[in-house]
Formats: C-alpha cells, sequence, structure tokens
C-alpha cells in the first residue's frame, strides 16, 4: 500500500453545457520515501493531479487514499488542514504573500495549522533551504530562485511527509534551477517523498519514476 | 487559530495599504464627525435657550394682548395685537390672592449713549415686581423702586453687558446715560446672566420705569388713548396656585374689558412651560435638520467602506488562494476580513470622534454677534455614532468575506 493511492479518479470542468475531461480514470500509487517526477504535455491534466495530491482540489469521482485516509470524503476544514501539516506544496509562481517577509511568508502554515515556537521553526525551515540570512526580506527583495526557496521552507515548516512542485523551476534560470533540484535531492535523501511536475525531460530524468500523462490519462508509469 | 492573530494580521495587511486604509477610514471619519459636530451645535443651541428660560422659574405666567378678531392664529400674533392691556389691569391683577408680584413691561429698541460711547440695547419699561419675577439680582446699586413709577423718573438701570459697553471697569451707578436725547440717572447694575435669545444678549438690556416709558420715551401722539401694555410678568407664590390663579386673571379682565359671555378673549395667558415647549419645539426641529444631515454623510461613509472592502476583497483574490493553499480554513479567512472592516471602521469611528470632538470645541469659541453658541456633545451621540459605523464596517465587510472565503484555492490563485 502506497502512501499516495488513486483509483480510478476523474475530474469534470464544466465549460458551459459541457464537461471536459481534465482526468479520465487515473489510477497510481506512490510508495513512501519515492522521488516522482509528473511529465506530459500541457492540458494532459498534470497540475489537476498535483492539485487533488495537494488537497486543493477534489475529484469529481474516484478515490484518493492519503497515509490511508480517504481524502476525497474529507471537509472543507479537515482539506486545509491536511494541507498546513500533511503536505507541502510549491508552486511555479512561487505564490508568496508580497507584502510579508521571508520569515512571516514560512510561518504561514504553523499559524493556520496550529502549534508552538513558530519563529523558530521558520528560522529552521529557512536554514534547510540555505536562506536564514534573508529572514527578514520582502520577497520583492529575493531573486526568483531564493523566492522559490523561501516557497519550499514554507511547505516543510510543518515537517510533512510529502513535497509536491507544480513545475518549481518553469520560471527559474538554470542556476537556480540547479539549486532548487539540487534542494529537492537532499530532502529526498532525508526521507522525504518528493513529486514534482515537469515539462522537462532532463529534470524528470533525476527521478527515480516518471508518471506520464496524456489527455487525462497515465500513458506509462 | 487564536483571536490575536486575526489581529496580528488584520494590522499587518492595513498598514501594508496605509493609503487604502486610510481613504477607506475618511468616509467614517467624515460621517462620525458630522454627527457629533451637527448634534452637538444642535443640542448646545437648544441648551443655552433653555437654560435662558428655565431661570425665570416655574411660578411666572405672562399675560399678552391679542386681536380677537384676527383670523386663524393671527389673532395670537403680536404683529395683530390690539392694545387691550393696560396699567390698570395691571394694578387689578396684583389684588388676586397668591399673587406676588406683577410686572407690566413694555419693551423697544434705543440707543444709549454715555459720552463717546453708545450701545444698541433693549429697553424694558417696567415696575419693580420685574426684577424677581424674571430673576434678576443686583451687581450694585438699586433697582426700580415705587417712587420712580409713580414719579416717571428718569432713572434706568443697566444690563451687564450694556454697564460694561458704556462705562468699562468703572463704576456705572451715579452716572448718567441719553436715551432718545433725554438724560437719565443709572441706579443700578444688574448681574449678567449669560446666555441668549435669537442673537440678543439678556445682558443687553437698560430697564426705565414703565410710566417714565410710556410718557417720556414712546409717548402716544393723541393723548387721550393710553399706551397698551405689551406683557404683564405675573409672580405667584408656587407653580401648584397657577391653574386658580390663571382662572381668576381671565375672569378679572375679562369683566374690566367687558367681554360678553359668547365673546373671545382680548388677551392670552402663557405660562413658562407653554413657552420652554414652543422654544424646544424650535430648536428640536433645528436639532433634527442637523442630525439628518450628518445621518446622510455617515450614510455615505458606509457605503464608501463596503465599497472599498469589496473592491479589497476582489484584489486580494490571490491572497486568499495562497492562505487558503496553505491550510487557511474558511473561517480564518472570514474572521480576517471581519476584523479587517471593523478595526478600520472602529479606528475611522475614534478618530471622527475627536475630530467631532475639536470642531464641536472650535464652534463653542466662535462668537456670532457676542453670542456664543455652547456645542453640547451628549455620550448618546457618541455610542450612536460608533455603533453605527462599526455596524456599517461589519455589514460591507460581511458580504465579500464570505464570498472570499467559499473560494476554492486553487480558483482563488488563478484569478489575478
Amino acid at each position: 500500500m502506497g502512501m499516495v493511492e488513486l483509483e480510478n479518479v476523474t475530474k469534470v470542468y464544466r465549460m458551459g453545457k459541457l464537461g471536459v475531461y481534465a482526468l479520465n480514470g487515473v489510477s497510481l500509487s506512490i510508495r513512501e520515501g519515492e522521488m516522482v517526477a509528473i511529465m506530459g504535455p500541457s492540458g494532459s491534466g498534470k497540475s489537476t493531479l498535483m492539485h487533488i495530491i495537494g488537497c486543493l482540489d477534489k475529484p469529481t469521482s474516484g478515490r484518493y487514499v492519503f497515509n490511508g485516509a480517504d481524502i476525497s470524503r474529507l471537509s472543507d476544514n479537515r482539506l486545509a488542514e491536511m494541507r498546513s501539516k500533511e503536505l507541502g506544496f510549491v508552486f511555479q509562481e512561487f505564490n508568496l504573500l508580497p507584502r510579508a517577509n521571508a520569515l512571516a511568508n514560512v510561518e504561514l502554515p504553523i499559524v493556520y495549522g496550529g502549534g508552538g515556537r513558530r519563529r523558530q521553526h521558520a528560522l529552521d525551515a529557512l536554514e534547510r533551504v540555505g536562506l536564514k540570512h534573508r529572514a527578514r526580506h520582502k520577497p520583492s527583495e529575493l531573486s526568483g530562485g531564493e523566492q522559490q526557496r523561501v516557497a519550499i521552507a514554507r511547505a516543510l515548516v510543518n515537517n510533512p511527509a510529502i513535497l509536491l512542485a507544480d513545475e518549481p523551476t518553469g520560471n527559474l534560470d538554470s542556476a537556480s534551477t540547479s539549486e532548487i533540484l539540487s534542494i529537492f535531492h537532499q530532502l529526498h535523501r532525508d526521507g522525504i517523498t518528493v513529486v514534482m511536475v515537469t515539462h522537462e525531460a532532463e529534470i524528470g530524468a533525476q527521478a527515480e519514476r516518471i508518471i506520464t500523462l496524456r489527455d487525462g490519462r497515465i500513458v506509462s508509469q | 487559530m487564536k483571536l490575536i492573530q486575526f489581529f496580528i494580521i488584520a494590522v499587518r495587511s492595513l498598514l501594508a495599504n496605509k493609503l487604502r486604509s486610510v481613504l477607506t477610514m475618511l468616509g467614517i471619519i467624515i460621517g462620525v464627525g458630522a454627527v457629533i459636530t451637527l448634534t452637538a451645535a444642535g443640542a448646545g443651541a437648544q441648551a443655552s435657550v433653555t437654560s435662558l428660560f428655565q431661570e425665570l422659574g416655574t411660578n411666572v405666567v405672562y399675560v399678552q394682548p391679542t386681536n380677537p378678531e384676527a383670523p386663524g392664529m393671527a389673532r395670537f400674533s403680536p404683529v395683530f395685537a390690539l392694545p387691550t392691556l393696560t396699567l390698570e389691569d395691571a394694578a387689578a391683577l396684583a389684588a388676586i390672592p397668591n399673587v406676588i408680584g406683577v410686572a407690566p413691561t413694555n419693551e423697544n429698541f434705543v440707543e444709549v449713549t454715555a459720552g463717546s460711547e453708545s450701545v444698541a440695547a433693549i429697553i424694558h419699561g417696567t415696575t419693580p415686581a420685574y426684577q424677581q419675577a424674571f430673576g434678576h439680582s443686583m451687581a450694585s446699586g438699586q433697582f426700580l423702586t415705587d417712587n420712580n413709577v409713580s414719579s416717571r423718573a428718569r432713572v434706568v438701570v443697566l444690563g451687564g453687558k450694556a454697564a460694561e459697553e458704556l462705562f468699562g471697569p468703572s463704576e456705572a451707578v451715579g452716572q448718567r446715560v441719553k436715551i432718545k436725547g433725554q438724560r437719565f440717572t443709572v441706579t443700578g447694575v444688574l448681574e449678567p446672566k449669560g446666555g441668549s435669545f435669537l442673537g440678543f444678549s439678556m445682558d443687553n438690556i437698560v430697564v426705565v420705569p414703565i410710566t417714565t416709558y410710556q410718557a417720556r420715551l414712546f409717548a402716544q401722539r393723541s393723548a387721550s388713548v393710553t399706551e397698551g401694555i405689551q406683557s404683564i410678568a405675573i409672580q405667584l407664590t408656587s407653580a401648584e396656585v397657577k391653574d386658580e390663579v390663571i382662572d381668576e386673571i381671565s375672569a378679572i379682565l375679562r369683566q374690566r374689558h367687558r367681554l360678553a359671555e359668547d365673546d373671545r378673549d382680548d388677551f392670552m395667558i402663557v405660562t413658562q412651560e407653554q413657552v420652554l415647549g414652543m422654544i424646544q419645539q424650535v430648536t428640536g426641529v433645528f436639532t433634527m435638520f442637523l442630525s439628518l444631515i450628518a445621518g446622510i454623510s455617515l450614510l455615505v461613509g458606509g457605503i464608501g467602506i463596503m465599497n472599498i472592502m469589496l473592491v479589497s476583497v476582489t484584489e486580494r483574490t490571490r491572497e486568499i488562494g495562497i492562505r487558503k493553499a496553505v491550510g487557511a480554513k474558511r473561517r480564518d479567512v472570514l474572521l480576517q476580513f471581519l476584523f479587517e472592516a471593523a478595526m478600520l471602521s472602529l479606528s475611522g469611528g475614534g478618530i471622527g470622534i475627536i475630530g467631532g470632538w475639536l470642531l464641536a470645541t472650535l464652534i463653542s469659541r466662535i462668537e456670532i454677534g457676542g453670542q456664543r453658541l455652547v456645542a453640547v456633545i451628549s455620550p448618546d451621540t457618541v455610542v450612536l455614532a460608533i455603533s453605527v459605523s462599526v455596524f456599517i464596517g461589519l455589514v460591507s465587510g460581511m458580504y465579500p468575506a464570505i464570498r472570499a472565503s467559499r473560494l476554492n484555492p486553487i480558483d482563488a490563485l488563478r484569478y489575478g
């Protein structure tokens, strides 16, 4: 039994009267400690898949079991708790609060998930991505690579078992890209499950396993 | 999440966008400030007029001439009044039991001069009973005497303000003044009472004997017609005997004026309460009108908050998405925006109260025609203005906050 188990998951978007299948019967399993890349052309449904795994969106049908718990039946509030405590999510666009400094951004999951020693945990997480010295800087004062590292620190601050990254290097130059990837490798070595979406074969090749999507279906894994 | 956290998040968010916060607050500041200032000015006007008339006491009734032939309410207007009351009427009323004093009084405007100084004053022609009926005490000298009245003496008692303007700090008693070209001796100066009515300070009066007034200052051209009395103030032993004395006055005057059973009165009897009631009615309308204007500006301020809250939530959809993506629950988002709205409207209301208070104080400093409009801030108004502004803030924050909290994190992140 894997850490992430998807059974026949579909996601349908309503476009007027037509239903568009973003995911059409996806079943997959990701074991604890794995490093997986999800690949596929634009519109293949890889981001939608990541959002469902990251509890940011609910499947239209099918079953999603995370660590033995059936996610597809959880309430909005329980999903929010999952997002703050069990999963870390990294976006292509970083999605940091622009007016808050790095430290405050990293503290956010603890603010909402509860728990003490917020500042210490946030500083630890920033140290893990090598940005402790930039804790008081706002996102606009940081480079793209640094912003993404702050976002990774935010994803790690509650010590989640899994890190989900949706095109994490899509907006970065090659130097920053290799920095980010080496952080992911380090986290993987530390035992964290890493799942990342990418459309660059080079990056995908660094993962242990590649899941390829096309038109909302898995074509290889 | 603890409430203090919401507070911190709200403060940070408001500080992060200072211009927007200030503009939003401005609506409430102006609204609350206007409510405070305008109602304070209205209440101040009402209080100053009321206090003036309350000093006169409740055990005084007034008799005034009317015109029984005039149509409708014009019958009671002094403009149409016939000279039906005489000094003899007043003397007859003095004989009624429980009547302490009778002060027949006529008034007019005169210019009083002393050397190079002159002052425009209200002149009252009356009798010694006037002093007690209108509650005047003497600053120096003495009031009119019965002797003054019977001898038509050229003596005058000055109001505090009139004395000060004519003689400054030096003693007025014993000095000479000129009224309508005639020399008068000052026998006394009244203690200032403060207050004013319709722009005229009650301290800006000069008092002469009624006989002097009628015979020397405002004599009728045809000597056969006795000048009418404009008003007779009648002081009673106590307020309890008022009704029976009023009946008595009415009976005596009807008999003296030879009115038949079905003739209308050619006079009216007015009590202190009636006068006060009429004045309060007028100033009440005035205050209500001001409050209405103030209320409208508060409403406009509220709409401003609502507008900004809507725009602000829409503009911050992405922020909401980020917060939800890292674990914010629906309740967290809702409370964050409600806190922001409440704090905006509360601090706006607070500043508005301070501003309104300052403005009201400023108004109290301004003298219009020697009269001060004392603004009175009532705690009721403050509480009302604050509750209205917080209510508006919460209601206007509620709708966009609910809308924001319902957003799916992914949809919110895609926005903008």
